[in-house]
């Protein structure tokens, strides 16, 4: 397998509207620090890691381009061959591909959205759907559990925390095929199955604990297809995807000659493999096996079947998606904290990372798990718990910063009290300013916020 | 084999185990009737238990996988040919002292399902613990030890896990949808952790399924299971037993019982979410509300208060032990008799087979090559094949140049010189002449195949059958010496009830072609059975034909496979995403029960004057001594078939009680019918009390208190006030329902309409009562000052003549406006007007309850006496009454009061 086998799409979208007092024109989705590293980085990262260096970056908005290809072509510009490509805005992740789809060449399309952070290393993905010879195969990892974290002001009174529902996702017993995939609004009605698919497989697996990483791999042709016929499409997870499940037992999309011939050969060799495995499990349900004796009908019922896999990640890996503003946050802390090997960071000590250049005042502490950058400056009896703060910032006396992230060029005057917040780059913070669940923007250098009073979870935009 | 000794040891040792613990010998249900008419018309002469599979009646079989897992005492439920089955079991092993089980005998005639036959053995109270529950046809030969534990140590943690059920794996085609038994393909959600079984579905749609979401509801992770069978082997608990008493409409094990559980089971996980806890704590005050007043038996009976009724008895959890490697399976149809005819051979159910000495009727058969059984007197010519997987029974004689294969041949039979059988059952003593064919076909007894007969598949010929020379009989006909019973009933069970009795005579023999042969004396069709041919050949329903190949022996024939893989090809492409498919499923599904109730708006009057006459007429039947039960239940039904709402229902019930007691004042009846009424709500509340448990534990109390009230009133009161008291007692479920629909105050002033309505044209003499009544309706929270402060301001506008009863209760109404107007302002303006009013309507309840009505007018009288000295009314009310008047669920000053009584 040539490294050209794969070619890599990245979805770094625009200025995401429910990220919307962080993400601007300034500074758009892609570029949004995390622990000072801007969210595409990782994803970036993790392909090279993955030996997948030629890419292919897609961005809402002509502006917002510029800027990523900026600072990619900065950043990485003698690692990565990328190309960045600018959509209109709007065109949903359907139409992003479709703007670029022929200049795809290779036999597969390894689609990644931009905001996604994990550890999973793409290669695993991609090997999975070329075992299978699958049409998609999808990436899902558990649904993270945080949800409104310790900050927990709702859901007092409701019953027990539930985890959010991202998806409901069936899956065949050997849990390497998609049968069943709800998202969005579906997720909370009731759950509609194709009675085929199901008897087809025998038993299906419920569940609603995995969610959709936005990690893809895609048979080239059968995308441009779909691209190309059903021009309605616009989001891949909510039609392109559902749609190749829904018809993979009536598959309409490998039915043209090229596709066909050049598949056949993939096909029986999945066959082969899939009858291996069956004869090698106790229960041996193959989704596009059948123990029909008529001969005719499982050749017919091959042509017209494709294969929709997962690849499910293992539960110690990270996988997060950085689509609102409270996933902003909790990827925040959990890559100082948790899955801190993600930051490519050294840590101290006391499992934080002060940058050398930065300065503590005297009795000032910098507990775990937090992140200081270069050329920051605090004032004495500060305390920063589980918090980023970014580069050149400088904080008063007596401040407390818990929770929350503070991005670059912040001015924090003597006791302010930030919980929960995120303060954009450039605000200034006047004396005693107290925030709690607040987003803190500023658009303009040198805005002064002043007020002695305290903020509770609004967004404040100036 | 040390495996199988581990095991052994394991077992014993667990048994002693739990023999410590309980001192409860294991139990079982052997349903000896399998209530359907698939195997007609073979069973209108023999039981299917006793019809031989392999050789061997079915019962032995089952007798013998009980007899293996170590149960002690087997009740045996017999009933169409009870007594063939009695005499089978007298003069078999297992009655005989040397048996390591005693087997009793339930009879029952009328019982015409499983529900019936469980209640039948709940009468009996004879099972005192968890106990098996098969049915007589199911072969097996799993250990039911590690099930069993399973089902008690889920009990310890859980009570409500009530019943365990064994499933298999097996995957239906993707073309027939039915298993290799030919039953159809199920559909099952379990919980993989706890293996609890969500949903059940044999009845599958199509194309789509749709499940509730509320599967998902408390669980991140189900499997959905389309490739499992049920094996109809279950352990309950005995309150399986009282949940089938308590819910008289379950009839099917399946269909209704695991369903119905289900279904309340989804209900209870829609209240979890739906509800606040609180609305499931008010809930709960209501079901004790009902207890203290013995209302629980109107309650059950009715069906009304669904929601309350409901949060007594769901909750129930059912679940699943999936067996792997042994085997069990039920003989639904006549395909699956073959199967497991089959499989019985190929001893995958060791060692239930042929040459194993595990059976009371001990054949001596020997195992040959290729899985050929045969006994040794087999008197075989020289030329005759014998094929694999076929068994001879004793005194069997065959032919030269015969050929038999994957077939049973019974005892005594005698088959001619090139018989070619393929695929056969045959049972004892059939004479087959010479040349015959048969195809996958089941023979029975004493039949008799003259010479060139040809069966084609599928064929069944019932007992005593002969067939003339050179015939053939078509696929899948079935042939009996009793005419086939005309009435053809959509609904089985009932059928299988006078069926079971009696046969009706067919008026379609004739249309059947039947001819006269020269000996027997009725019709027989001559071209169908031939000339010396005995029998009738069954015709078939129009639809069932169609489907005739699904359950027949006859492997089904290449010809529709083909022809359906090309549907299933060509099906088309479901419309999945379909918006508007998805609203309907999600939001247009209805409610069901749970909350849906159609306010009483009476619809047309056309019919409701008929439904009114015919819920009298019930009610008059009640009086000359029908069984209260019997009445509600007819009422009931009544009420579903003429597509009342409740509200008509308790109108209609009421109206006839006033009537009632207008024209038969004083006589006896009234009196039995009231203490009827009394004494079943007792018994039905000490039943609720268990139900509902500790919580209520000092209602007990309450009842006898109750109880001593109730006596003391009987006594003295006059039977019209009692009636009327009776009359309200039914009307009080409808009123909380309504409550709960928040259409209560419509509907509460058309109970007052309706009350004027009688009391002006029907029952003059009760017009003086008016306003006592009504008070006593408001006091008792049935109506809501609202209700009847809407129903004074409507009548406002009215006529002089139309405002006689609002005049007559206008102090009682200016009370209530009072109350109304606030606690702090009624109270100012009650210690200025108490004096008056409060004595005048004191003295007017005094007045008419003295009687013997004292507590209703002690309470009344303390209400208001309360009222006016403590400010902190509205607590007090709720301790009196457990419930404010305000509304059912809405109600919220009662609250403390409630929680002070009944938490201890």
């Amino acid at each position: 397998m040539t490294r050209m086998d794969f070619e890599v799409v990245v979805l770094a979208g625009g200025a995401s509207s429910n990220l919307s007092p962080l993400v601007s024109q300034e500074l758009p989705k892609a570029l949004l620090p995390v622990a000072n590293r801007p969210v595409l980085s990782y994803v970036l990262e993790l392909l090279e890691g993955s030996n997948l260096k030629d890419l292919i970056v897609v961005v809402e908005g002509e502006d917002a381009a510029q800027l990523v290809g900026g600072w990619i072509s900065g950043a990485y510009a003698d690692r990565l061959h990328v190309e960045v490509a600018a959509v209109p805005e709007g065109v949903g992740t359907a139409g992003a591909l479709r703007s670029i789809s022929s200049y795809l060449t290779a036999n597969d399309v390894l689609i990644v959205s931009g905001d996604l952070v994990t550890d999973v290393p793409p290669g695993a993905i991609a090997a999975t759907h070329r075992r299978h010879g699958a049409v998609v195969t999808t990436l899902l990892c558990s649904s993270p559990v945080s949800g409104p974290s310790d900050s927990g002001t709702s859901g007092g009174k409701e019953k027990a925390k539930k985890p959010v529902r991202h998806n409901i996702i069936g899956l065949d017993p050997t849990r390497q095929y998609l049968l069943h995939m709800a998202t969005g609004a579906e997720v909370e009605k009731d759950i509609r199955l194709q009675k085929r698919i199901l008897q087809a497989v025998g038993q299906m697996e419920i569940r609603a604990d995995l969610m959709d990483a936005h990690l893809y791999a895609f048979k080239r042709t059968v995308l441009q297809d779909i691209l190309d016929q059903k021009d309605k499409f616009q989001s891949i997870r909510q039609d392109i995807l559902p749609y190749l499940i829904r018809t993979q037992l009536s598959s309409e999309v490998s039915g043209n000659g090229l596709v066909s011939s050049e598949s056949g050969s993939n096909k029986s060799a999945v066959q082969d493999e899939l009858r291996w495995l069956s004869q090698h499990r106790e229960i041996a349900p193959s989704t596009f096996q059948d123990s029909q004796p008529l001969s005719l009908k499982s050749q017919r019922d091959d042509q017209r079947s494709h294969k929709c896999c997962v690849y499910i990640a293992n539960e110690s890996k990270y996988c997060a998606r950085l689509n609102s503003i409270q996933a902003f946050s909790d990827i925040n802390r959990d890559v100082i904290g948790e899955a801190s090997h993600l930051s490519g960071y050294s840590f101290s000590a006391q499992n934080n990372i002060i940058h050398p250049s930065a300065e503590l005042g005297s009795k000032t502490t910098v507990g775990p798990q937090c992140m200081l950058a270069e050329g920051s400056k605090l004032g004495d009896k500060c305390s920063v718990k589980r918090s980023v703060i970014g580069r050149h910032c400088r904080i008063g006396s007596n401040v407390k910063i818990v929770n929350s992230v503070v991005m670059n060029h912040v001015t924090i005057d003597d006791g302010c009290s930030i919980q929960g917040s995120v303060i954009c780059s450039n605000v200034q913070l006047q004396e005693r300013v107290v925030l709690k669940d607040c987003q803190v923007i500023c658009h303009f250098f040198s805005v002064l916020y002043n007020l002695p009073t305290s903020w509770y979870g609004r967004k404040k935009c100036l | 084999m040390a495996q199988k000794k581990g095991q052994r040891g394991a077992t014993s040792v667990a048994a002693d185990d739990s023999e410590v613990v309980a001192r409860i010998p294991l139990q079982a249900v052997l349903l000896a009737d399998s209530f359907n008419l698939k195997f007609r018309p073979i069973t209108l002469e023999r039981p299917k238990v006793l019809l031989p599979l392999v050789n061997v009646p079915m019962i032995e079989y089952t007798l013998a996988w009980l007899d293996s897992v170590g149960v002690e005492e087997v009740f045996v439920f017999c009933c169409s040919h009870s007594q063939q089955v009695k005499d089978y079991l007298k003069e078999s092993e297992w009655m005989k002292p040397s048996s390591r089980f005693s087997i009793t005998t339930v009879e029952s005639h009328d019982a015409i399902s499983a529900g019936d036959a469980l209640r039948v053995i709940y009468e009996k109270s004879v099972i005192r613990g968890d106990f098996v529950l098969i049915s007589g046809d199911t072969i097996s030969n799993m250990n039911l030890t590690q099930a069993l534990q399973e089902h008690k140590e889920r009990r310890k943690k859980d009570p409500l896990a009530v019943m365990t059920m064994i499933i298999k794996h097996s995957k239906p085609s993707n073309l027939t949808h039915q298993t290799r038994l030919g039953t159809d393909e199920l559909l099952m959600a379990i919980d993989p952790q706890t293996k609890e079984l969500m949903f059940y579905e044999d009845k599958v749609n199509p194309s789509i399924i749709s499940i509730d979401k509320e599967l998902l509801a408390n669980n991140t992770w189900v499997y959905l299971h389309n490739n499992k069978q049920d094996c109809y082997i279950d352990i309950c608990s005995p309150e399986v037993l009282s949940l089938f008493m308590d819910n008289f409409d379950y009839q099917h094990l399946r269909r209704h019982f695991v369903k119905g559980l289900l279904v309340d089971d989804m209900k209870d996980h829609l209240i979890d979410s739906l509800t606040s806890s609180d609305v499931r704590y008010k809930l709960h005050k209501i079901c004790a509300f009902y207890i203290e007043l013995g209302l629980l038996a109107v309650l059950i009976q009715s069906h009304l208060a669904l929601p309350v009724f409901m949060y007594m008895i769901m909750g129930y959890k059912i679940f699943t032990h999936e067996i792997h490697s042994s085997y069990a399976a039920r003989i639904d149809n006549f395909r699956s008799y073959g199967t497991i005819s089959k499989d019985i051979l190929q001893r995958w159910a060791y060692p239930l087979v042929p040459n194993f000495q595990y059976f009371g009727i001990s054949s001596k058969v020997k195992l040959d090559r290729q899985g050929v059984y045969s006994a040794p007197d087999v008197v075989q010519s020289r030329s005759a094949r014998i094929g694999a997987t076929t068994l001879i029974g004793s005194g069997t004689t065959i032919g030269n140049h015969t050929g038999i294969s994957n077939s049973v041949v019974g005892r005594g039979c005698t088959i001619g010189n090139n018989v070619c059988i393929d695929g056969c059952y045959i049972w004892d003593n059939v004479i087959i002449e010479d040349g015959c064919r048969l195809n996958h076909a089941i023979v029975c007894d004493g039949v008799h195949l003259s010479a060139g007969v040809v069966l084609e598949s599928g064929v069944i010929l019932s007992f005593k059958v002969e067939v003339g020379r050179l015939i053939t009989i078509p696929a899948y006909s079935k042939v009996s010496l009793r005419p086939q019973p005309s009435v053809q009933d959509s609904d089985e069970e009932l059928e299988y009830a006078d069926a079971s009795s009696a046969v009706i005579e067919s008026p379609s023999i004739t249309s059947m072609v039947s001819n006269r042969n020269a000996e027997s004396s009725p019709d027989y069709s001559a071209h169908e059975v031939g000339i010396s041919g005995v029998g009738y050949i069954w015709s078939t329903n129009e639809g069932e034909h169609e489907e005739e190949w699904r359950h027949s022996i006859a492997p089904i024939p290449e010809a529709k496979l083909t022809e359906l893989s090309h549907a299933y090809l060509e099906e088309p492409d479901v419309p999945y995403l379909d918006v508007n498919d998805f609203l309907v499923s999600g939001e247009m599904k209805p409610d069901s029960e749970s909350i849906s109730f159609d306010d009483g708006d009476g619809g047309d009057y056309g019919d409701s004057a008929d439904f009114d006459k015919e819920v009298e007429a019930t009610f008059h039947r009640a009086l000359t001594g029908v069984n209260q039960e019997t009445v509600i239940l007819e009422i009931n039904s009544l009420r579903l078939s003429c597509n009342k709402s409740h509200a008509d229902c308790a109108g209609a019930l009421f109206f006839s009680m006033m009537e009632l007691g207008l024209e038969a004042p004083r006589s006896s009846n009234n009196w039995l019918l009231v203490i009827k009424l009394d004494m079943y709500g007792m018994t039905m509340t000490t039943m609720g009390l268990t139900v509902i448990g500790e919580l209520y534990q000092n209602i007990a109390k309450e009842i006898n208190k109750w109880k001593d009230l109730l006596k003391h009133y009987l006594k003295s009161v006059d039977e019209e006030a009692s009636i009327y008291v009776v009359s309200f007692r039914f009307y009080e479920p409808y009123i909380y329902q309504l409550e709960m629909c928040i259409c209560y105050i419509q509907f509460a002033i058309e109970v007052i309409l309706k009350f004027e309505e009688i009391c002006l044209e029907t029952a003059t003499e009760l017009a003086p009562l008016f306003s006592i009544i009504l008070s006593y309706l408001y006091e008792k929270d049935i109506l809501s000052e609202d209700a009847i402060l809407s129903w004074a301001s409507e009548k406002e506008g009215a006529d002089e003549s139309d405002k006689i009863f609002v005049k007559q209760s206008e102090s009682f109404i200016t009370i209530l406006h009072m109350k109304l107007i606030g606690p702090q302002n009624w109270l100012k303006e009650a210690s200025e007007e108490e004096d008056e009013d409060n004595g005048d309507e004191a003295s007017m309840m005094r007045g008419s309850f003295c009687a013997g009505h004292t507590h209703v007018g002690c309470t009344f009288l303390s209400r208001f006496a309360a009222g006016s000295s403590s400010p902190d009314m509205d607590a007090t009310f709720a301790v009196d009454y457990g419930l404010d008047g305000r509304g059912g669920l809405g109600l919220c000053s009662g609250d403390d009061g409630l929680a002070a009584r009944f938490v201890p």
